[in-house]
């Protein structure tokens, strides 16, 4: 029932968009419209997994169908007289039983078993110890995520840049609780347990931004715990690589020095770490490079001047439960530390 | 009563209306041990339950409207989901079904008197109450469980979640768990002991063989439940470290028991609705369930099979391969018996001649939803697929369709099915349809949706979305039909209400059912056969020379039994007549009970633990006096 025609995973769309017609009005909707769908994969795993998703809508949907139409000769033969209260055409029900209820269900099963479970299942499973040329470590706070490229120098918060058309082998690793790394766009999700180093394979086609969402119940602001994975091109990638990797640069304008002070003098030092300066706190995201990031607070809100000093004067209003607390700065502070904050690209 | 019983025949009805007789009034419900009492106040408490899980669903739903909602909190959303999840299994689905169904209508259907345990099934329902209300006080407090309902650590450990909240969640569900399981061991020993004569397992109704099958499985799998619980209120109140990893603990050892409770345990919320599928459909296809002996075989089987695939709800653990795919065979291996009973259904109305009444159109849309979670269930146990759905709205599609679609309407259909019986009065037809159609509608518009969700990435437990992925437009519709559901479900509830004050009187036998609960009074008698009925086939209703031979016995007062509480036992396997069994009188004894228990709990949950001990003295003590008035004159 279930061909495996995934093992050319780029040419199958036909099979794809065969399967697709049969699907009721709005799995339509489904394909290429939302950045965290599963539909509009971008990866030969993602792309398996969606394939087999179509067949197996198509193979549900003659099951579902069968079982209404058995349903609708019930209901049209109900009239139908001399059967009240016997058990006529014992054996040609019983067949039914037999062939609709174990003799289908067997093969659809071994195939669907077959398929996915012994073939697929390899396709997408994390690559074996040192076959990828790139490790990427992600770390799971509540509620952000927090990005170390292998060496452990180069730092970043809830984007991950990758190579495209690289294999890079993610190991997901959490601080507190439990979270769930999910871009569905390039693979199957993986849980970050505590105590245990879960890996996964990661994998882009073609460049772009994938979103990701944490998907494991994690608290509070479970909701708002984004992320990005970004694929470059190879050159692209090796110069964000090296630009990441370098200390921050030191702040030009006036208002950016006073906003260098009162972020080394007040609360933030004590939680963030911004490399070159005494900002030395692990308990949030790395800013050393934070202006160069499309988003804040785990894609919560853009990164603009403006959003930044919202979030900086008041946090728990965005992200109410968020572990970075009011501190209290006047207007004038905040737009000191946004100055500062905004030169580190 | 269909048949006119001679003056012979009445002056032993009157024997046994005076012997039977219970207290009137409060004190009467308070110290009944009649299972049909217990039944009805097991309906109404998990009735209110399920209304207040409603009216939780209800807000979710309305803070999903629209991205950015403000209808909750998201510490409020976290409770109130939480308490969504445990409302519906804990404090509904499984005392609506065992409890209500079970209690009022398993002794009928085997022609017993009671239940084999008639105090203990009275402590389970006060039990029942009491671990509601204990978990109730929490929300009412605002400091609910808010770790979801299946409360992974450590995020319910105390190192993240200091407050009481959890604490209610362990106590509370220990103390539920005691209720189940005496409940269980009662209709197992019932099932076993007090069959009529005649009634040999092979012509077991195969409601009793559902409820036989649950009752094994609630036995077998709560204890993982509690010990999971204890575990975790031994982490949290007194520092061990049991799910600690940086102690040497293991979080996996919570998903794990947890599970290993959690699988069977949606087979036993869906089992007892097979039981009232099949009572349903014979009744109203005019017609004996096709392969009933593969029914009741696939009706055991699942619920064992149910205990060997508990980590496919941990796919994504970062569990071995090897160890996944033996889970996802065994996952897959479980939809044989499934089918097998969906095909015996379908067959069963296709070869007969279906009259589609409300109960009827309640299992039909059963029989539509069953399907629909059944498959989706099928492309979970594809272990690629499930990494990549889990944890998204399409699993909450899949379980809300088996949950609410496949164990709940059955119930609903049930409701209708035996409101004549249990009431003596007819609903009304044609409001019963419109409701049908309504909550049929509302369910399918509900939750239909939440599959393409899923795979459009919108993840479970968001108290919000962001307006830029395509969430929006399905979730307001979602909500939308929520509220058309909720609608049709307060239908029921309105026709039901009205037509026991207003509705016609129904007679013994309205829908020429098959089981013996059809052939006694409408309400039942409190001893609820004047003689014990013979039994020959599994379908008893319809061997009427059988029911006659009943009546001829009463006239010589044959199997009455009228000296005091007393029911015949059986052999278990063939139904051989083996003792009379004198079955204790009503009791004050286990509302006391539970409140001691209540006690206990109480004080465990505020962490006196010698207080709690004291109240284990109580409960000693009043055991005492619950034996001293068990001894009959």
């Amino acid at each position: 029932m279930v061909k495996p025609p995934l093992h050319r995973p780029r040419r199958s769309s036909k099979v794809r968009y065969g399967a697709a017609a049969i699907v009721v009005g709005g799995a339509l909707l489904l394909s290429g419209c939302s950045k965290q769908s599963i539909i509009s994969n971008a990866s030969p795993q993602a792309h398996g997994i969606t394939v087999l998703w179509w067949w197996m809508l198509g193979v549900a949907a003659l099951v579902f169908l069968g079982a209404v139409v058995l349903l609708v000769i019930g209901y049209v033969t109900r009239r139908r007289p001399g059967l009240p209260f016997l058990g006529q055409r014992e054996i040609a029900a019983q067949g039914l039983v037999l062939v609709f209820g174990i003799g289908i269900p067997l093969g659809v099963l071994v195939a669907l078993f077959g398929v996915s479970d012994i073939y697929l299942i390899r396709q997408t499973a994390a690559p074996a110890p040192r076959t990828t040329a790139l490790t990427i470590h992600v770390i799971g706070h509540q509620w952000w995520w927090e990005v170390r490229y292998d060496g452990g120098h180069p730092v970043t918060a809830n984007e991950i840049h990758i190579p495209v058309r690289t294999r890079v082998n993610l190991v997901a690793t959490t601080a507190d609780v439990i979270h769930s790394f999910w871009v569905p766009q390039l693979n199957r999700k993986i849980d970050m347990i505590p105590g245990q180093r879960n890996r996964i394979l990661l994998y882009a086609d073609r460049t772009g931004k994938y979103r990701g969402q944490c998907s494991q119940f994690c608290g509070l602001q479970h909701a708002n715990m984004g992320m990005f994975v970004i694929a470059q091109p190879q050159s692209a990638f090796r110069a964000w690589l090296a630009h990441t990797s370098r200390r921050s640069s030191s702040p030009t304008t006036p208002q950016a020095r006073a906003g260098k002070q009162l972020f080394l003098t007040s609360q933030c030092a004590s939680c963030h770490f911004i490399a070159g300066t005494p900002a030395q706190g692990t308990i949030g995201p790395d800013l050393t490079h934070v202006a160069s990031r499309s988003t804040l607070a785990a894609a919560t809100i853009p990164n603009t001047p403006r959003e930044l000093a919202d979030w900086i004067h008041n946090p728990q209003a965005i992200k109410p439960g968020v572990r970075m607390p009011d501190l209290g700065l006047s207007w004038r502070q905040v737009d000191r530390i946004v100055a500062y904050l905004e030169e580190l690209k | 009563m269909a048949t006119v019983i001679n003056p012979r025949g009445q002056q032993y009805v009157d024997l046994l209306d005076r012997v039977w007789g219970e207290r009137r009034g409060l004190v009467g419900w308070l110290t009944t041990t009649d299972h049909k009492r217990i039944g009805i106040m097991y309906f109404f408490t998990a009735l209110a339950f399920f209304g207040a899980g409603g009216v939780e669903a209800l807000l979710i739903r309305t803070q999903l409207f629209g991205p950015h909602g403000h209808v909750l909190s998201p510490a409020a959303y976290d409770q109130v989901f939480t308490m969504h999840g445990i409302t519906m299994i804990f404090l509904f689905v499984i005392p609506m079904t065992t409890g209500a169904f079970g209690n009022y209508l398993l002794p009928l259907m085997i022609g017993a008197r009671d239940m084999a345990f008639p105090r203990m099934n009275a402590l389970s329902y006060w039990i029942y109450l009491a671990s509601g209300i204990f978990i109730y006080i929490a929300l009412a407090q605002g400091h609910a469980p808010n770790a979801g309902w299946f409360d992974y650590v450590p995020l319910a450990s105390k190192t993240y979640n200091p407050s009481i909240n959890i604490d209610f969640y362990g106590w509370g569900l220990i103390f539920n768990g005691i209720s189940s399981t005496a409940a269980s061991i009662n209709f197992i020993v019932t099932i076993f002991k007090l069959r009529a004569p005649g009634m040999s397992l092979n012509r077991m109704p195969l409601f009793c063989y559902a409820f036989l099958a649950v009752s094994f499985a609630l036995l077998f799998a709560l204890p993982s439940l509690s010990v999971a619980c204890l575990f975790l209120e031994l982490d949290r109140q007194l520092g061990f470290h049991f799910y600690d990893a940086s102690h040497g603990g293991n979080p996996l050892l919570w998903q794990n028991l947890f599970w290993i409770f959690g699988h069977p345990e949606v087979y036993i919320i869906i089992l007892p609705a097979f039981g009232i599928a099949t009572s349903i459909i014979p009744a109203f296809s005019h017609r004996k369930m096709v392969f009933f002996p593969l029914v009741a075989l696939a009706e055991i089987l699942v619920a064992f099979l149910g205990f060997g695939v508990w980590v496919h709800h941990m796919f994504t653990v970062g569990y071995a391969t090897v160890t996944t795919i033996y889970f996802a065979a065994a996952s897959l291996i479980i939809v044989i018996p499934s089918a097998i009973q969906l095909f015996a259904w379908i067959t069963t109305i296709m070869t007969g001649t279906p009259q589609f009444k409300t109960p009827m159109l309640f299992i039909i849309g059963f029989i539509v939803f069953f399907i629909i979670g059944g498959l989706s269930g099928v492309t979970l146990a594809a272990i690629p697929f499930d990494q990549q759905v889990h944890d998204s709205y399409y699993v909450i599609a899949h379980f809300h369709f088996v949950i609410f679609g496949a164990a709940v309407f059955p119930i609903l259909g049930g409701m209708y099915f035996w409101f004549p019986k249990v009431t003596g009065k007819l609903y009304h037809e044609g409001v019963g349809k419109l409701s049908f159609w309504a909550t049929f509608v509302g369910t399918l518009v509900t939750f239909f949706p939440m599959h393409i969700l899923g795979l459009m990435g919108m993840v479970r437990r968001n108290y919000t979305y962001p307006p830029g992925l395509g969430f929006s437009t399905l979730n307001a519709l979602e909500t939308v039909a929520a509220y058309v559901l909720a609608a049709g479900l307060l239908m029921i509830v309105l026709n039901l209400a009205i037509s026991y004050f207003k509705g016609p009187a129904a007679g013994n036998d309205p829908f020429e059912g098959d089981t013996l609960e059809w052939s006694t009074g409408s309400p039942p008698p409190p001893y609820n056969y004047a003689v014990i009925p013979t039994v020959t086939s599994p379908y008893p209703m319809w061997d009427k020379q059988d029911r006659e031979l009943d009546n001829k016995r009463l006239e010589r007062g044959e199997g009455v039994l009228a000296l005091g509480h007393r029911t015949p036992g059986t052999t278990v396997q063939d139904a051989r007549l083996d003792e009379i069994l004198n079955m204790p009188p009503h009791s004050i004894w286990p509302p006391v009970t539970a409140l001691g228990l209540a006690g206990i709990f109480a004080m465990l949950l505020l962490g006196h633990l010698f207080i709690a001990a004291g109240f284990a003295a109580v409960i000693a003590l009043t055991l005492i006096g619950w034996h001293h008035h068990g001894v009959q004159p």
